[in-house]
């Protein structure tokens, strides 16, 4: 069922042996396809203007009011790239192996091998589009170091590296949209996907402002819909930030690859109270300066941090972790936060939270020299905590960020539903179990702007353009069938409103599936989610009518989505029986008896890999609300690189 | 019909119809006028120094290029007028459009109250100016005519003697000052000529001109009313 | 700190036909650590737990970047707090006893889709217009073949800091969009990549912002007081002097 069509031969060749083998469409036959875009970040975004520009006609969707307000825009950070312009060492090679080995070797390597072998090219486009990207005083970009790299690869546009992509792939979008070849439908939520002997062909959508439910159809559709962090109610995601058009597919027979695989990001302003919406991150470049530190004993943690002396301090990812210090990657930093925590060591008035600390950094380089680094930020935390970090330490604590499972994907980015591709955040194929920091936009320009343009007229060589039309009885089915759902749900009429429903079932997740997990809460999670989902379509409240802007019925769609999700999310955690990147079971890590304790290789407390039982995608195939999903395994095989032990110790 | 959207398209129309065309024009012909106040205002100080030197002054402007020159003059601030004046009508018009539904609680952070009156300041001005001209220029009235013929000097100091007139010139003024204030330092920020930088500078002249324009102009009706002058 | 008790004022209108109206709301018990979101959030809550419709407003990010909250209170745009979106703002800012008045960005330009949310798609418009850079993916040099000062990158990053929420538009007395207009052109027109289209992408952006019907700046610097991300009305000097030059250049060339 799993057909991963990794090209043959040596893995640098791969991509350009790809390329040259695949089908191409000729330039005037191009017009003749039309391809939809779910999504309009990084990748949908950059999929849908390299598309255009190459002649096809495209059908962009998004539930913002502009393409502009995608998530993508909230990445801070920055984006790597193997162009080794520090001269400290830097490869295409070297940019590959570190994301296997930050992915805890559980990515398809002629995947990620590709996405290195293209940074550099995302670099050169996005300056060419305008990308005010940091620079050096003699005007050639700068770089700054990232976690779980000890290279300088990452480029930067100060802390909204993220929104400075985006705006240009928005305004290569917008050029593609006033020169007609792409036709933009904002705020319009993708409900369904339609399939047409087996291939998909179409979505359903509904427009957010009048309710309106249309069919479109397509010769192929892109899914880049983003991650499903909402699943766990806080997370840093947006507050739109869903799982729908992801499920729904995988409910018309896509499968769904990984999904325990969920990054916790270890610096985020910590929870403050019952009615908080969502969770603010930090950069993870505050690590570059910032220590972070918890004191050594509980009695110490509620005084005031600067009266704690040095000495009775715990530093403790310096400690456990001597070379890479607070640049750990974000698996490892967050763990090791929750660990001071559950050791009662955690600070601020919720004891869920560790200090981030500048004192040093700014003995070191002077106040200015850290305000020009990070002001911003500092401006942002006082913003929101009402301190000031100039003068306190942060309390950060982990939340979660990303999800690197997603939709199964082909290594032409296609799931196992002919014609549906799914790009970025959305798919599973290149962080493996943990992403590294500044590689989420790269994945995600990689994908849209050089992978799919390149990878999706293989499919639409085969097909006839243009031959499905939302004339065909299956578009009417599905349209119905949606219909029928939204009628349904507004009819309720029930007690509770749907952010009830989706905070608990976000508490359950957290604590049965967040940053550490076992089988026993993972089985009573797996027990729970059926009650909530049961109550939810029997007492949630959706006032008003399907007519108009309807904000509760766009959020009781999604929920209703994370409620059947969750329980693939569970049995996914519960069948991986080891620990690897952010899936962390409890019951598999190395401990003082371990032999590569011992031999000095690890630590106790690590998570520990089962390469023999585990290496391997898990994609599950949709079998019923309610039901068991089927597994289907592809085996990873690592050629170019050997599978050992993930140590920066 | 082709001739009308010939015109329609063509350079100076599509710039006289665009937002910031328009505005470039209101800054430019707002030099000329900002130009023509201080010209105007040092020639009237002349009044301090002495009847002979106000009706030399006044005789040169009548003779100069052969009595010409002042034509040219008028000419040109007309001009200059009428189109400071139909821009910025059309360009409130078009504001005034521009927000159909107003906020019910109104607020204001950093707009000056000069700012945000300057269509009635500069109303009030127009209203002025043609009561200026019909006042001391054309001479409606039969007594200043007379008197003005012979002797500028006298015939000012017989205007401004009217209390009425002295008002309206006090109150013309002093909204004049308010329009300057925020007219003057507008001409840079239009023609893109200020800067965070340049800001403070340029509001400090914007003002300072505001205020020696208005301390300039009432200086004479109140030298005249209060003091006596020149009676 | 004590929770608060509040009363807001609130305007609702069921969609574009709509009449809209102030109405009034207690919030009461609000933590002072909540956003100004979240605060809606409570008092949305509630109103459904009593069977009424909730307050609709824009919001995506919560985190001040996405540009979506577009609240207007006690008649600022994002508020009377300096530099940051709605959702940045928190609860501290209030004191108990405090009535707030929440209005929808207001602009002609921008027709209501319901109670305080509102159609911005004419600036979407006005970057399809011009606002970009004409180059086609793949076909981009190494990235450091074209060194650009240090100053010009930063200006052009400061333009660039633009998160398009129409705070400008909404804050300016006249309803004008040349505070955001002049930062896409400019963060575009600083750099040496843009210098090519400079002249079309000035003339085009301007024409069409001409074209949706905002009103023009009188240079009192509303927009760049509420602007949450601080950009300078120095933009809009540029863009003037662009455009004249520009249009000098049109009409002889």
């Amino acid at each position: 069922m799993l057909k991963s069509n990794i090209p043959s031969g040596p893995i640098e060749q791969k991509w350009t042996k790809h390329k040259f083998d695949s089908k191409l469409i000729n330039p005037a036959n191009k017009r003749k396809f039309k391809i939809i875009v779910v999504g309009s970040g990084l990748a949908g975004g950059a999929a849908a203007a390299s598309l255009a520009e190459l002649g096809y006609q495209v059908d962009c969707f998004c539930y913002q009011d502009s393409p502009r307000r995608a998530h993508s825009i909230a990445a801070q950070g920055g984006i790597n790239a193997a162009k080794n312009y520090r001269n400290d060492g830097d490869s295409v090679q070297r940019l590959f192996y570190d994301t296997v080995k930050g992915g805890d070797f559980r990515s398809r390597e002629a995947n990620v091998y590709r996405l290195a072998e293209v940074s550099n090219a995302i670099i050169d486009q996005a300056t060419a589009q305008g990308v005010p990207f940091a620079r050096e005083y003699g005007g050639l970009l700068d770089n700054r170091s990232f976690g779980g790299a000890q290279v300088s690869r990452t480029f930067y546009a100060r802390g909204q590296t993220g929104q400075q992509l985006l705006i240009c792939v928005y305004q290569a979008l917008e050029k593609e949209i006033a020169k007609g070849g792409v036709t933009m439908h904002s705020r319009t939520e993708m409900l369904d996907l339609v399939t047409v002997d087996g291939h998909a062909k179409g979505i359903v959508v509904r427009n957010m402002v009048t309710g309106e439910i249309s069919s479109h159809a397509a010769d192929a559709v892109i899914l880049a819909t983003g991650g499903y962090g909402n699943a766990f109610y806080l997370s840093t995601n947006a507050m739109g930030c869903n799982v729908m058009a992801a499920f729904r597919a995988h409910k018309r027979g896509a499968c769904f690859a990984n999904p325990c695989y969920t990054q916790i990001h270890p610096t985020c302003i910590p929870v403050s109270g019952d009615y908080q919406s969502k969770l603010t991150l930090m950069s993870e470049s505050l690590r570059n300066d910032g220590r972070i530190w918890v004191p050594k004993s509980a009695e110490d943690c509620k005084n005031a941090a600067a009266s704690i002396a040095d000495a009775d301090r715990d530093y403790y990812l310096e400690r456990k972790y001597p070379s890479f210090g607070n640049l750990a990657p974000r698996d490892i930093a967050s763990r090791a936060a929750k660990e001071a925590c559950d050791d009662g060591r955690g600070v601020g008035p919720s004891g869920l939270g560790v200090y981030l600390d500048f004192r040093d950094a700014t003995k070191r380089l002077g106040e200015s020299t850290i305000r020009a680094r990070y002001g911003n930020l500092f401006q942002m935390y006082e913003k929101i905590t009402g301190e000031n970090p100039y003068e306190t330490p942060m309390r950060i604590y982990p939340a979660v960020h990303y999800t690197m499972g997603g939709l199964w994907v082909d290594y032409n980015l296609m799931s196992n539903v002919p014609g549906l591709h799914v790009l970025g955040e959305a798919n599973f194929s290149d962080h493996g179990a943990n992403r590294l920091g500044a590689s989420a936009l790269m994945q995600g320009l990689a994908d849209g702007y050089f992978v799919i343009p390149a990878t999706i007229a293989p499919y639409l060589a085969s097909q006839t353009p243009g031959s499905i039309t939302t004339e065909h009885q299956e578009f009417k089915k599905v349209e119905e069938e949606v219909r029928e759902r939204v009628g349904k749900m507004i009819n309720i009429n029930g007690k509770r409103t749907v952010d009830s429903f989706h905070r608990e079932l976000g508490h359950l997740l957290w604590d049965k599936c967040g940053m550490a997990r076992d089988a026993k809460g993972l089985k009573e999670a797996l027990a729970a989610i059926p009650g909530i989902r049961e109550e939810f379509w029997e007492n949630v409240r959706i006032p008003g009518s399907g007519e108009n802007v309807n904000a509760e019925l766009e959020k009781a769609g999604r929920v209703a989505d994370f409620l059947e999700f969750a329980e693939l999310l569970c049995h996914d955690a519960h069948d991986r029986k080891e620990s690897c990147g952010g899936h962390f079971r409890s019951e598999y890590q190395f401990t003082e008896k371990s032999p590569e304790v011992k031999a000095g290789k690890t630590q106790p407390g690590e998570a520990k890999r089962d390469d023999e039982n585990f290496s391997h995608v898990a994609a599950w195939e949709f079998k019923g609300v309610g039901k068991k999903p089927k597994l289907h395994k592809e085996s990873l095989k690592y050629t170019a690189v050997k599978q050992t032990i993930r140590s920066y110790a | 019909m082709s001739a009308l959207s010939c015109c329609i398209h063509s350079a100076p129309c599509r710039f006289w119809n665009s937002s910031i065309g328009k505005k470039i024009i209101v800054a430019l012909t707002g030099i000329v006028l900002v130009g023509f106040l201080a010209g105007h205002l040092i020639g009237n100080l002349l009044i301090f120094q002495g009847e002979h030197a106000f009706n030399d002054y006044a005789h040169f402007l009548q003779t100069m290029l052969h009595g010409y020159g002042v034509w040219i003059a008028r000419i040109f601030l007309l001009t200059s007028l009428v189109l400071h004046v139909t821009a910025t009508i059309q360009l409130t018009i078009a504001n005034r459009a521009a927000r159909n539904i107003e906020y019910q609680r109104p607020a204001t952070v950093t707009a000056s109250a000069s700012s945000r009156m300057m269509i009635w300041s500069g109303s009030t001005i127009l209203a002025f100016i043609v009561f200026h001209i019909f006042h001391y220029t054309v001479r409606v009235s039969p007594e200043l005519a007379e008197i003005g013929a012979e002797n500028p000097h006298a015939m000012v100091i017989a205007g401004f003697s009217n209390i009425l007139v002295s008002l309206f010139y006090l109150i013309a003024m002093t909204l004049l000052c308010s329009h300057l204030s925020h007219g003057v330092g507008s001409i840079f920020q239009t023609l893109g000529l200020r800067s965070h930088k340049t800001a403070l500078p340029i509001d400090l002249f914007s003002r300072a001109f505001a205020l020696f324009i208005w301390l300039g102009f009432i200086s004479i009706p109140i030298a005249i009313m209060v003091f006596g002058f020149g009676k | 700190m004590a929770n608060l008790n509040l009363t807001l004022k609130v305007w609702r209108q069921l969609n574009a036909q709509d009449h809209g109206r102030i109405e009034t709301y207690d919030a009461k018990d609000i933590p002072t650590e909540a956003s100004f979101l979240e605060m809606l959030d409570i008092v949305n809550e509630r109103i459904v737990e009593d069977g009424g419709e909730p307050i609709h407003f824009d919001h995506d990010c919560r985190e001040g970047i996405c540009g979506m909250c577009s609240l207007t209170i006690d008649g600022v745009p994002h508020g009377q707090d300096r530099g940051v979106t709605v959702c940045q703002l928190h609860m501290r800012k209030f004191k108990s006893g405090d009535t707030i008045w929440i209005e929808p960005f207001r602009s002609k330009v921008f027709p209501l889709l319901r109670d305080l949310m509102v159609d911005r798609s004419a600036l979407d418009r006005i970057v399809a217009a011009g606002g970009y850079i004409d180059i086609r993916t793949g076909a981009a040099q190494d990235a450091n073949a074209l060194p650009i000062e240090k100053d010009k990158a930063e200006a052009a990053f400061e333009a660039a800091a633009c998160i398009g929420c129409a705070a400008c538009v909404a804050a300016c007395k006249n309803s004008s969009a040349m505070l955001f207009v002049s930062a896409k052109a400019a963060h575009l027109n600083y750099l040496p990549q843009g210098a090519p289209e400079k002249q079309k992408r000035t003339l085009a952006m301007v024409r069409q912002m001409d074209e949706e019907g905002f009103g023009n700046c009188t240079n009192q610097y509303e927009c760049e007081a509420v602007c949450p991300k601080e950009i300078s009305a120095d933009n809009i000097a540029k863009l003037n002097r662009d455009y004249a030059i520009a249009s000098f250049k049109e009409a002889v060339s």
